[in-house]
């Protein structure tokens, strides 16, 4: 069970969020409608993990992101799942921006995966975890560039696919049964990535590391 | 002349460059018309005194007078000869239709004259004649001079030439006898110096001993050149801001009405920009929430039917497949309106959005200080999807760059591809609206297309907000 604080403007959604995370046997501990409640609400309650949407009132931009960005600057692991109307890697990759290293789970994922319940929930649960998943949609168009610039095209397309996958926060097991190969095979796809992005292996969160190598890219 | 025209729209190959290399960026005919004239030789006056004389400026001017002074003695020749014959033969009554026609001269005075105006001012001066309408039968030469006597035109110009001949050609003569006299005390020194020395009177009665004595002459002479030089730009303003005012098209009746058009063609403008938000807003704020509660909905009947009734959990997956196809058209149908990143996080953000979607690689590039106002944002976006959606459908190019600056509170955006050009800019609505939508923001959009490639997209548009 998750402790969840849930900041979303629009009555309907934030509603239908909670009748979700109620019934998966997780508790919403405060639901709130903007960016500074979400900050009061957060130091309240002392959650488990914060779901946020970007566009928030007064502004309707990114209070949301914004609020999202604070509270992870001021709680070094809270968790912060961001809900987007739409595919926006400027969203991604703000969210992303930091070093990504000794930091709780972050998630980007667009709003109608929410429907998607199991798969959602098995979202927010690896972002609790401490993981980063960033929706499919946002990875499929950065993996569409291919400008010779950048280090993703160095990449074959089996390597692309796994960063994808690795992207979306999979395993190296359930990477393998998706793309019908062994986990070995996962492991030396993922280490030939490594090798490409130039990243030490030693190093700690290594896949959170790729992934943002790759939106570095795809902000460039 | 369509008002697009007016705004210094431009859609042609060969607009990119000037004769004279300088940038006249709102053109001569600002469609607010409040703004000084603008003339090339007006800018270069403008200039420091060196830059200005040690340019080609001073030359032009030089030899526009010269011609001006030449034409203009030939012109009051002309007057003279007509008038004296007109009141000779008068007693014969020819004469008072010879002296009836002396009007009409203006009318290859005013020809040559526009010619002659290229040799200082970049801008062509377009004919004020209307053209004689055709009537089948009766088109003889009585009807086409009552046509020309009709005309404001005709009478603009014959005054001018009365200027020319008197006024100009005065002011002339006066600037090129300065200039003479000046070069004659520039050589003084060496004429001194080639002759014998006491031979040479610059001040009556009194010769000069020697060059050296007959320096500081040489440099009052060199004074009085560059002072014939300003004297020669500033007639010659005077009289290209003349012309311009005598021997172009007149909109006068038409001007103010021109004015409010386009300012409530700007304010509509601003409406519809606004009402797109609105739009997008409302969709944003409805529909769009609907159906992301409807799929939740859907997604938890889905997970409660899963165990007992799984023939209709899957009937509910479709239904979730399908409002989630629902929920995609409508994101496209925003973006279209007014994509909300372009709201949010402004035109770079926007553009490197499009470029990921673009299915040529693109290259973007957009540097800009500050945000842009809203409009000019908005078109300056619709310009860059339309032009990749060009680059894409037609050119065959391998790849894309964008770059957006600001250079003097002007936003400049190219947008270049290595595809094989020959784009018509006529052909499609796409670039002649976006042409349009620039216009109403006093900018303009410059086509280049060579049959071979590149294809050269060119945006130019006013930021002051």
């Amino acid at each position: 069970m998750l402790r969840i604080v849930l900041a979303e403007d629009a009555v309907l959604l934030r509603a239908g969020l909670t009748e979700i995370l109620d019934r998966s046997g997780h508790r919403v501990v405060a639901a709130v409608g903007d960016a500074q409640a979400l900050a009061r609400a957060v130091e309240e309650h002392r959650p488990d993990v914060v779901i946020t949407d970007v566009r928030m009132p007064p502004g309707f931009r990114d209070e949301g992101l914004r609020a999202a960005l604070d509270l992870r600057a001021r709680h070094e692991r809270l968790p912060v799942l961001v809900l987007s109307q739409y595919v926006a890697t400027a969203y991604a990759t703000q969210l992303l921006g930091g070093d990504g290293r000794d930091k709780g789970g972050l998630g980007y994922v667009l709003k109608d995966r929410v429907g998607e319940v199991s798969e959602f929930l098995e979202t927010l649960r690896r972002v609790a975890d401490g993981q980063t998943v960033i929706d499919p949609e946002v990875v499929r168009v950065l993996l569409a560039q291919q400008t010779a610039a950048r280090p993703l095209s160095r990449l074959t397309p089996r390597e692309r696919e796994v960063l994808g996958l690795m992207a979306e926060g999979f395993t190296n097991q359930s990477i393998g049964t998706r793309l019908g190969v062994t986990e070995a095979s996962v492991v030396k796809h993922a280490g030939n990535i490594f090798m490409k992005l130039d990243l030490d292996p030693a190093e700690g969160n290594r896949r959170v590391l790729a992934v943002l190598a790759h939106l570095r890219g795809g902000a460039g | 002349m369509s008002l697009a025209d007016e705004a210094g729209t431009t859609a042609g190959p060969d607009d990119t460059a000037r004769p004279d290399g300088t940038a006249a960026p709102d053109g001569p005919t600002a469609p607010d018309g409040t703004a000084a004239p603008d003339l090339a030789v007006r800018r270069a006056l403008g200039r420091r005194p060196p830059a200005f004389l040690f340019s080609t400026w001073p030359l032009r001017c030089w030899l526009h007078q010269l011609g001006g002074v030449l034409f203009g003695l030939g012109v009051l020749l002309a007057l003279a000869v007509l008038v004296s014959v007109g009141i000779l033969l008068s007693v014969a009554g020819v004469g008072l239709l010879v002296l009836a026609c002396v009007p009409l001269l203006g009318i290859p005075v005013a020809r040559l004259e526009r010619r002659r105006l290229r040799l200082v001012e970049p801008v062509r001066l377009a004919d004020p004649h209307a053209p004689v309408p055709e009537d089948g039968l009766r088109n003889g030469l009585p009807r086409r001079l009552r046509h020309r006597f009709a005309e404001r035109a005709t009478w603009r110009e014959s005054g001018y030439a009365a200027l020319l001949a008197i006024v100009f050609t005065g002011a002339g003569l006066g600037v090129l006898a300065l200039l003479a006299f000046s070069c004659i005390l520039v050589a003084s020194p060496v004429v001194v110096w080639a002759l014998a020395p006491e031979t040479v009177m610059i001040i009556p009665g009194r010769a000069v001993p020697g060059p050296l004595s007959a320096l500081p002459f040489g440099l009052v002479g060199l004074a009085g050149v560059a002072l014939s030089g300003y004297a020669a730009g500033w007639l010659t303003a005077g009289q290209v801001w003349t012309a311009r005012m005598l021997l172009g098209p007149r909109r006068d009746p038409d001007h103010h009405r021109v004015i409010e058009l386009t300012r409530s063609r700007a304010r509509l403008a601003d409406a519809f920009e606004a009402e797109r938000r609105r739009i997008e807003r409302d969709l944003h704020d409805g529909a769009q929430q609907q159906l992301v509660a409807l799929t939740m909905t859907l997604g938890l009947a889905e997970l409660e039917l899963k165990g007992s009734a799984p023939e209709a959990a899957a009937l509910v997956a479709r239904g979730r497949g399908e409002a989630r196809r629902a929920l995609e058209q409508l994101r496209d149908l925003v973006r279209g309106i007014h994509p909300q990143v372009l709201t949010d996080h402004g035109l770079a953000a926007a553009v490197a959005e499009v470029a990921q979607r673009s299915p040529i690689p693109v290259e973007a590039a957009i540097d800009l200080p500050r945000r842009l106002p809203p409009l000019v944002e908005a078109t300056a976006y619709f310009t860059v999807t339309e032009a990749l959606a060009n680059a894409a459908r037609h050119s065959g190019a391998s790849r894309v760059g964008v770059t957006g600056r600001l250079v003097d509170d002007r936003l400049i955006l190219m947008i270049i591809d290595d595809g094989r050009g020959g784009a018509d800019p006529g052909a499609g609505t796409g670039l002649s609206g976006l042409a349009d939508r620039l216009a109403i923001l006093r900018g303009r959009l410059t086509v280049s297309s060579p049959v071979g490639g590149p294809t050269q997209l060119r945006v130019e548009v006013p930021c002051s907000a």
